[in-house]
């Protein structure tokens, strides 16, 4: 592994005899894991998709089913996103601000979504928005059905994008001074005006981060989609459920290629997030 | 201070029945489906020979997949607070690459370099070993999603300790692994313990990338989550719930836990 060693020369130039050993073992254990767990399994997926050559390739992922299927994951999942921006963005001020019974309950239950397995989430969301479940009921004489519809799947991704809109404001909010607000309000800013300029703007950026956050965690998630949804292609059918069902029609091909399309659209997502985070860094320095 | 109390308690209200509609709700739905018949069929389910199966399998790879994963974390977060070295921010993007992934092409990433056909999975083929639909893949894909937890934890308090103690140490002649034990452990173990409880919650309770690999054989490759799935697909309503309240009270004990360790590693609200 000396070649892994090289990139800490400074350390290793201060205390040759004794680190050359200790350096090896935690950089070698570490490259060795990124690389059979991370690493080549990234490479077997993009070469494989590199290897069908660009017409297959662009047939495969432009087919009717995978474009309605990205649709109905990039739309739903924006949605689910900007809904729970808002009312995430509620909560967490509700939760830092204000002081109510059970509130420590209340705040721990955001985190209810990263710690529940997504099947019996997806279980759950399923019984209570069934048209006989307790929330389900309440819709139907509107006419409209949540579970194992386009509804469902909303609903899930809602479920699954809570937590990240919080978690990201809460810090925030709690670090938001109040004398600002009082200065704004003493100096004769209505209530309106003190929201919209004082506490607002240095929020937009950790909300807007929240939002891209939730909504990434929603276009790859697959566990409370799958039982919520009926999964009928151009009904209620989201990318990576498609890419379940290829693999389990043994059809590897249908599958890198969808996989391969949520990836680089995953890699996009990471690198917005980390745009916005160096925006919202910059905001709280200045 | 600023709203009247009117509209702060209508605040209060409208986020408290969202939360009630979207979280609370659905949780109280699987006690409640699963007890209300009494706990006679709860427990009648926990016996039956495919849940016990389930919980073994579950059990069985969350203990092969916890270890690892803290040893790898413990390197990679002293490889990366320790070290300074050109792309040290990119590595950490790579680290931190599972959480932006979908499970399931994880898990198809997974059955593409270790399944029958795959740069690996073909070398062990030849030997008639089987990873995918198997233990290992299962145990690999579960290692994919939950591998950044413990790194990213122990970065964060590595980098909070600072060197002072370990460079101390150092000069007084101790040697890399009683500095390690004696230095860096006791220091960093409430952030470590924080990374091995969201690394084992997750373990138990990944479904999405270990159903890709598993091939979802109840009785032989069926994890607790897939389980629900299975049990629920074929209507079988008591054993779906018991086993949901079963993964229900884990996710509730992790959150317990993960309450207690937040106030020693003093990082709220993350």
């Amino acid at each position: 592994m000396s070649n892994t060693i090289n990139y800490s020369p400074q350390i290793v130039n201060k205390n040759q005899n004794t680190l050359w050993s200790k350096i090896s073992i935690p950089w070698t254990i570490t490259v060795v894991y990124l690389l059979f767990i991370l690493i080549l399994p990234v490479s077997a997926l993009t070469t494989k998709s590199l290897t069908l050559g660009w017409g297959k390739f662009w047939e495969v992922a432009s087919s009717p089913i995978a474009i309605s299927a990205y649709n109905m994951t990039f739309f739903t999942s924006l949605a689910a996103g900007l809904i729970n921006g808002v009312m995430g963005s509620l909560i967490a001020w509700v939760l830092v601000r204000y002081e109510f019974p059970l509130k420590k309950v209340v705040d721990a239950a955001v985190d209810l979504p990263f710690a529940l397995p997504t099947s019996v989430a997806g279980l759950v969301l399923a019984t209570v928005y069934s048209e006989k479940g307790w929330i389900g009921q309440l819709f139907v004489p509107f006419g409209i059905k949540i579970a194992f519809t386009r509804w469902g799947v909303f609903v899930a991704m809602i479920f699954i994008s809570l937590p990240f809109i919080v978690r990201t404001l809460q810090p925030v909010l709690q670090e938001l001074e109040e004398e600002t607000e009082e200065a704004a309000w003493s100096l004769g800013a209505t209530e309106f005006q003190t929201f919209w300029r004082v506490i607002f703007p240095p929020l937009i950026p950790p909300i807007l981060t929240g939002v891209a956050l939730g909504f990434s965690r929603a276009v790859g998630e697959y566990g409370s989609v799958v039982l919520v949804a009926s999964n009928i292609p151009f009904k209620d059918l989201i990318a990576p459920v498609l890419v379940f069902q290829r693999l389990e029609e043994y059809d590897y091909t249908g599958a890198t290629v969808i996989g391969a399309v949520l990836l680089l659209f995953s890699l996009i997502l990471l690198l917005v997030i980390n745009l916005l985070q160096q925006w919202g860094r910059r905001y709280a320095t200045e | 201070m600023l709203l009247s109390k009117f509209s702060k308690t209508w605040l209060i209200a409208i986020a408290l029945i969202y939360l009630a509609l979207i979280i609370l709700i659905p949780t109280i739905t699987v006690f409640y489906e699963a007890f209300h018949k009494g706990v006679e069929p709860f427990l009648t389910s926990l016996q039956s020979p495919d849940f016990v199966a389930a919980v073994q399998l579950t059990v069985l790879i969350a203990l092969i997949t916890v270890p690892l994963n803290t040893v790898f974390g413990l390197c990679t977060a002293w490889v990366l607070a320790r070290n300074q070295f050109p792309g040290r921010a990119l590595f950490m993007s790579i680290v931190d690459l599972p959480f932006s992934i979908s499970p399931v092409v994880a898990g198809l990433m997974i059955v593409l370099l270790y399944g029958q056909k795959g740069w690996i999975g073909s070398w062990f083929h030849a030997k008639d070993i089987q990873l995918i639909f198997a233990l290992p893949g299962m145990v690999l894909a579960t290692i994919f999603v939950t591998l950044p937890f413990v790194a990213r934890e122990v970065i964060l308090v590595l980098e909070e300790m600072g060197t002072d103690q370990e460079e101390a140490a150092r000069t007084l002649g101790a040697k890399d692994w009683q500095i390690f034990w004696r230095i860096t452990l006791p220091n960093i173990r409430w952030g470590l313990l924080y990374g091995v409880l969201l690394t084992n919650a997750r373990a138990m309770g990944e479904f999405g990338a270990v159903s890709v690999v598993s091939g979802s054989i109840i009785g032989e490759t069926a994890t607790l989550p897939i389980f629900v799935e299975q049990a629920y697909k074929n209507y079988q309503t008591e054993a779906t719930f018991s086993a949901a309240v079963i993964l229900a009270l884990l996710a509730a004990v992790t959150l317990v836990v993960k309450e207690i360790l937040e106030r020693y590693t003093a990082r709220k609200a993350h």
